[in-house]
């Protein structure tokens, strides 16, 4: 068995395998390897015996549901007019002058992946960011510096 | 009976059952409500929005297709506020759609185009967002090519598939600007568990979804002196064709289409009616012989319930979603296989020609036909059986490409071989047609009597409902087929892959004690086909089911042991039913594929 | 606070309460007297609609079907609103004890809060707080359990039916309406769903009583808010308010001193300028708000903003209807074409009567909004969208 297939199982086993279990299921894939990949699509459509191209729609629908290859820290710059008002463009800069990526784009080491995203409901903190699930903000470019210096070592 | 429920739609008292949507009430009143993602077929989506009316005391146009009526109600379908939303509504559709009318496959049988010529949108209102677009075009399949650029995201595709095919090979895809109709990952149509039915090619009301046509190939065949172009006819084209040729729903133009094709320049004009007969006499010994190892042999091997394997969305439906139960296939080749297998083997013998030179052409109802004929399993002749399918609206197109006055058309026979046929071959193009004919053999094969219903009518397993069960008891047996005195033969028909799977997973469960299964893909059976002409609905289905059983009704020969074309085959050249011959070319067996 | 008319409260986080008690005494009272205490109260949803949250309790416990739900929308996605995660932060147990007030009344068993995926980093203190809720209505002897669904960016959940097919695992695409959530919301049972900030609001009514509450604010906006302020202005944050008050007291505490415009209610809501301030009341009579107050001073482009909301609206809209779908994409476009110079700038006029069309034709309340901060914006600043 593949480590994707266990995965899903395990998945299935913990949130079910009914119609409500996707959207965890899905949550749960993209916790543990960072994307949802085809493999792991057909493997939850044949545990919740679903159509796939359903399993795949719904996976598109939503923001965070990755469906193409992250990196370990997923970098969300939210893109609000309120951080964009507080220096947003700075940040993204330092971000992509560190990581030598542009916004979408994954370093090669598959470490960071750089994304822009709507409100983060941080907006009287802003700009702000989130690596992974955890919230940074009031950020400046000296801030970043410091922060992705402490995952770069992760 | 429902509460009653008073309200007025421009002006117009009108009372309604409770639960009755605006459209329908203004249906009622013939009051035209223009409709894109509406069909009658599937559920209510209210996502294109073209249908919105005003409704006194709301603030909002609701969707006329999507709003129940409620007392005291006063709609209104025409005033100034509606019309400026509706004229919006397709200005923003065609400001998605690649409107490249004129050379668009689709283009006099589009609704957006209606739409659009009814409410006179001439200069683009909005800004043309088809170049920001990164719009696909998905043309691998050798049935079904898929247009990105043409689709208005009505979604009735993805219902289709879903609701009446429980397949949903097509599925919505992202969100906002980006949203799409895509299949698993936007794999192409061809690697994914699509059966190929077009079901949703017949309810796409655009150009996004059609079938691959080979409507050129074909010309070039017919006007390829060294080539001899062979036609063979489905039985549910002929109750069909007139509507996509001005004619009424339920017309029933056989004659007329042989002289059409005769003229269109086709050799020899033949019916797969022929070999839908042929097919009987082969599945009907094969279910014989099943039952005969099952009750008297004790072959634990044995598999039943025996399916039919006419329909070629439903062999791929097999394929993909219960591999175990392939063996539970009839393992007769479709009717169009059957005749393609002969015309280069049979046939051309008969008629002295070399069949390298034979192009065989098919009409069917049906997009799945074309992958059919592709099939690697379908060369047994040793050479591709059948070349071309042609749906029922391709055949249209050729007919008017012509010049061809069809309504005026004199009526002419079939041509011979393989052009003789019988009252319950024709029946094939009905759900319960194939088990009804299959009766009307199996029993008196087994008897020596005819089947115990008035006029060989089987009633018991016509209709529209999506499974139906009919036993028939078997007595007074001959001797050879003692074996089954009074047993009591077990059927079910189902039509519809929804109700397909109802049926399968009955069978997975044990349940049922079925002998003998027939499953047509597509809803109300061929005559509701995918390459049939658009629209197809309920009521336009009713009706060519009824020409269908009219046509059987009229035909000189109802059973199909008694065509005198099938007897001759089997002296000449096959020697009996499921011989090594038969075998050899009328048989085959199907391989698993993919579930997802 | 500097300012006379602005009158600061403090329900929401107020964190002498004790919760156990005002539980047992909303169990005490039967159904009616709950519902008649709500309305009495005149609180309305505070998720931005407004709907008077009385009735849509009555209308659920109304129902005949046995399985009913009560949910907790914590979906807050619109830009410039973030008191929501700080209520869910601070006070979770006043939410959870709305949601048990309103279980009993409709009769539900089980109650649902759904996050949104951007504040996960709660989730951990969320179910430790759930841990210490049951046991308490476990002491109390109340059948009811509640548990989180995790939301995974998408704005549109916000919509309560949208919420409910994303809750069931489908993509959040707004069903058609009637029926409403009362007769068929979560699993198309009867449900409430109701905002964070009106569950806890119910559950405060319970704490001090209607009166208290409906002695605050106006008579079409009774009681108070908790507003997220951002933007130009020096101090940015969550202020729980007294409804009623005009954006220009509003600005006077809470602009820079070169305030021109304030979007009021986020980018589905309305930007209302200098020149407006003094006639237009936030509330239900006036500019209606979840909470989103987002202040710019002279030194913005209002073209900038609005393209900044057209773009999130253009990906955040689910697809599905064409108004929405195809509407937010034309909305964006024109006014960069008109900006561009690529269209004179009477197209503008043209993307206005666009907007209205997509105001009355558009299956939800998403794509209805879009024309509230377009046209409001393109109407008064309409040289910075030429120029």
């Amino acid at each position: 068995m593949t480590e994707t297939r266990e995965l899903v199982k395990k998945l299935a086993d913990k949130y079910g395998r009914t119609r409500e279990s996707l959207i965890p299921i899905l949550q749960g894939v993209v916790q543990e390897e960072r994307y949802i990949s085809s493999e792991a699509m057909t493997e939850i459509a044949s545990e919740l015996d679903m159509s796939a191209a359903k399993v795949y729609g719904t996976a598109t629908f939503y923001s965070f549901l990755d469906t193409q290859p992250r990196g370990k820290f997923v970098i969300r710059v939210c893109r609000t007019i309120s951080c964009s008002m507080k220096g947003k463009n700075l940040i993204i800069q330092e971000l992509e002058d560190m990581l030598k990526i542009k916004v979408g784009e994954t370093t090669s080491n598959r470490k960071f992946t750089l994304l822009e995203t709507n409100c983060l409901g941080w907006c009287h903190k802003g700009p702000a960011m989130l690596i992974n699930e955890q919230a940074y903000t009031e950020l400046t470019p000296e801030k970043v510096r410091d922060i992705i210096n402490d995952y770069m070592k992760k | 009976m429902a509460n009653q429920i008073n309200l007025t739609i421009d002006g117009m008292p009108i009372t309604v059952d409770e639960g009755t949507t605006i459209l329908q009430a203004a249906k009622k009143l013939n009051i035209h409500i223009p409709t894109l993602c509406y069909h009658d077929d599937l559920c209510v989506a209210g996502n294109c929005r073209v249908c919105v009316v005003e409704m006194k005391g709301s603030k909002t146009l609701p969707a006329s297709c999507a709003m129940p009526v409620a007392e005291g109600m006063e709609i209104m379908t025409n005033t100034i506020k509606v019309r400026t939303a509706r004229k919006h509504i397709i200005d923003l559709l065609l400001s998605e759609h690649n409107a490249k009318c004129t050379t668009c496959y689709k283009n006099g049988n589009c609704e957006l185009q209606e739409l659009a010529s009814e409410y006179k949108i001439s200069e683009p209102m909005f800004i043309d967002l088809v170049p920001y677009k990164n719009y696909q075009m998905d043309a691998y399949s050798p049935s079904i090519i898929k247009d990105d650029s043409k689709c208005i995201r009505c979604q009735r595709c993805v219902r289709t598939c879903e609701e009446l095919q429980h397949v949903s090979a097509l599925g919505v895809a992202y969100k906002g600007a980006h949203m799409k109709i895509s299949t698993f990952f936007e794999n192409p149509m061809f690697e994914v568990i699509c059966t190929n039915c077009g079901q949703c090619v017949n309810r796409c009301p655009t150009g996004a979804l059609i079938e691959r046509n080979y409507v050129d190939e074909v010309w070039q065949a017919i006007f390829d002196d060294d080539k001899h172009v062979v036609v063979q006819t489905a039985p549910a084209v002929r109750v069909a064709l007139g509507e996509a040729l001005g004619m009424e729903p339920g017309e029933i133009v056989t004659g007329k289409m042989v002289t059409a094709l005769r003229r269109l320049g086709f050799d020899s004009v033949l019916d797969t009616d022929f070999s839908a007969d042929l097919t009987i006499m082969e599945e009907g010994f094969e279910l014989l012989g099943r039952l005969k190892k099952a009750l008297v042999d004790k072959d634990p091997n044995v598999k039943l319930p025996m399916a039919t394997s006419c329909s070629p969305g439903w062999i791929k439906f097999i394929e993909h979603t219960y591999p175990e139960y392939l063996d539970n296939l009839s393992t007769c080749k479709s009717p169009q296989q059957m005749f393609g297998a002969l015309a280069k083997t049979y046939y051309a013998q008969k008629r002295n020609l070399d069949p390298a030179k034979i192009v065989s052409v098919s009409i069917m109802p049906c997009t799945a036909k074309k992958f059919e004929a592709d099939r690697p399993e379908m060369s047994s002749s040793g050479y591709k059986d059948v070349d071309y399918v042609l749906t029922t609206r391709e055949l249209a197109v050729m007919i008017k490409q012509a010049g061809i006055d069809f309504s005026a058309l004199p009526e002419s026979q079939y041509d011979s071989v393989m052009g003789i046929s019988t009252g319950a071959a024709v029946i094939f193009g009905a759900t319960g047609g194939v088990m009804e004919a299959a009766l009307r053999t199996a029993y008196e094969v087994v008897t020596g009597r005819e089947v115990p219903f008035n006029g060989l009518n089987i009633a018991l397993v016509r209709g529209m409902d999506g499974v139906r069960e009919a036993s028939i008891k078997i007595d007074g047996t001959k001797p050879e087929w003692k074996f089954l005195e009074g047993v009591e033969l077990k059927t079910v028909v189902a039509h519809g892959l929804t109700n397909a799977k109802r049926v399968m997973d009955a069978v997975r469960e044990g349940k049922g004690g079925w002998h003998f299964i027939e499953i047509m893909a597509c809803p109300g059976g061929c005559i509701g086909g995918g390459g049939q002409p658009i629209p197809t609905n309920e009521e336009i289905r009713r009706k060519r089911v009824e020409a269908i059983y009219r046509e059987d009704a009229g035909m000189p020969i109802r059973k199909s042991h008694e065509n005198p074309e099938v007897i001759a085959l089997y002296k000449e050249y096959l020697q009996e039913p499921n011989s090594h011959k038969s075998h050899e070319l009328l048989h085959t067996h199907y391989k698993a594929r993919q579930r997802y | 606070m500097s300012n006379n008319f602005l009158r600061r409260v403090d329900l929401i986080f107020d964190k002498d309460c004790d919760f156990k008690q005002v539980l047992r005494n909303a169990y005490k009272r039967s159904n009616d007297e709950i519902i008649n205490e709500l309305l009495e109260s005149g609180l309305r949803g505070r998720g931005g609609a407004g709907f008077p949250t009385a009735l849509k309790w009555k209308f659920t416990s109304e129902q005949p079907d046995p399985e009913k739900y009560v949910v907790c929308n914590a979906d807050e996605g619109e830009p410039g609103t973030f008191k929501d995660r700080e209520i869910l932060f601070q006070v979770p147990l006043k939410i959870f004890g709305g949601m048990t007030i309103c279980a009993k009344v409709i009769g539900a068993k089980e109650g649902y809060i759904y996050l949104r995926g951007e504040y996960r980093f709660l989730l951990l203190e969320l179910e430790n707080q759930l841990q210490i809720f049951h046991s308490i209505i476990d002491d109390l002897k109340i059948p009811f359990h509640i548990k989180i669904v995790m939301g995974s960016g998408a704005y549109i959940c916000g919509e309560e039916s949208a919420l409910f097919e994303s809750m069931e695992g489908d993509r959040g695409e707004p069903r058609n309406k009637p029926p409403y959530p009362t007769v068929s919301g979560f699993r198309k049972k009867p449900t409430v769903i109701n905002n964070v900030e009106t569950l806890v609001y119910a559950f405060m009514i319970f704490r001090y009583g209607a009166r208290k509450f409906k002695e605050l604010g106006t008579i079409d906006s009774r009681g108070s808010k908790v507003f997220s302020v951002s933007g130009d202005t020096p101090k940015p944050g969550i202020y729980e308010l007294e409804l009623g008050m005009t954006v220009e007291q509003f600005v006077q505490e809470f602009g820079d001193g070169d305030t021109k415009a304030v979007q009021v209610g986020g980018a589905s809501g309305f930007c209302v300028p200098r020149k407006k301030f003094k006639d237009t009341i936030i509330g239900f009579e006036g500019v209606p708000t979840g909470g989103s107050m987002m202040l710019f001073n002279s030194s913005r482009s209002m073209y900038n903003v609005l393209k900044n909301y057209l773009e999130f609206f253009e990906e955040e809209s689910c697809g599905q209807c064409t108004p929405c779908r195809v509407g937010c994409q034309q909305l964006k476009l024109g006014i960069e074409a008109v900006k561009k110079g690529e269209k004179h700038a009477n197209y503008l006029e043209q993307l206005q009567k666009l907007a209205q069309t997509m105001k009355i034709t558009a299956k939800c309340g998403l794509g209805q909004s879009v024309a509230n901060s377009f046209s409001s914006i393109v109407e008064n600043f309409r040289e910075e969208m030429i120029y």
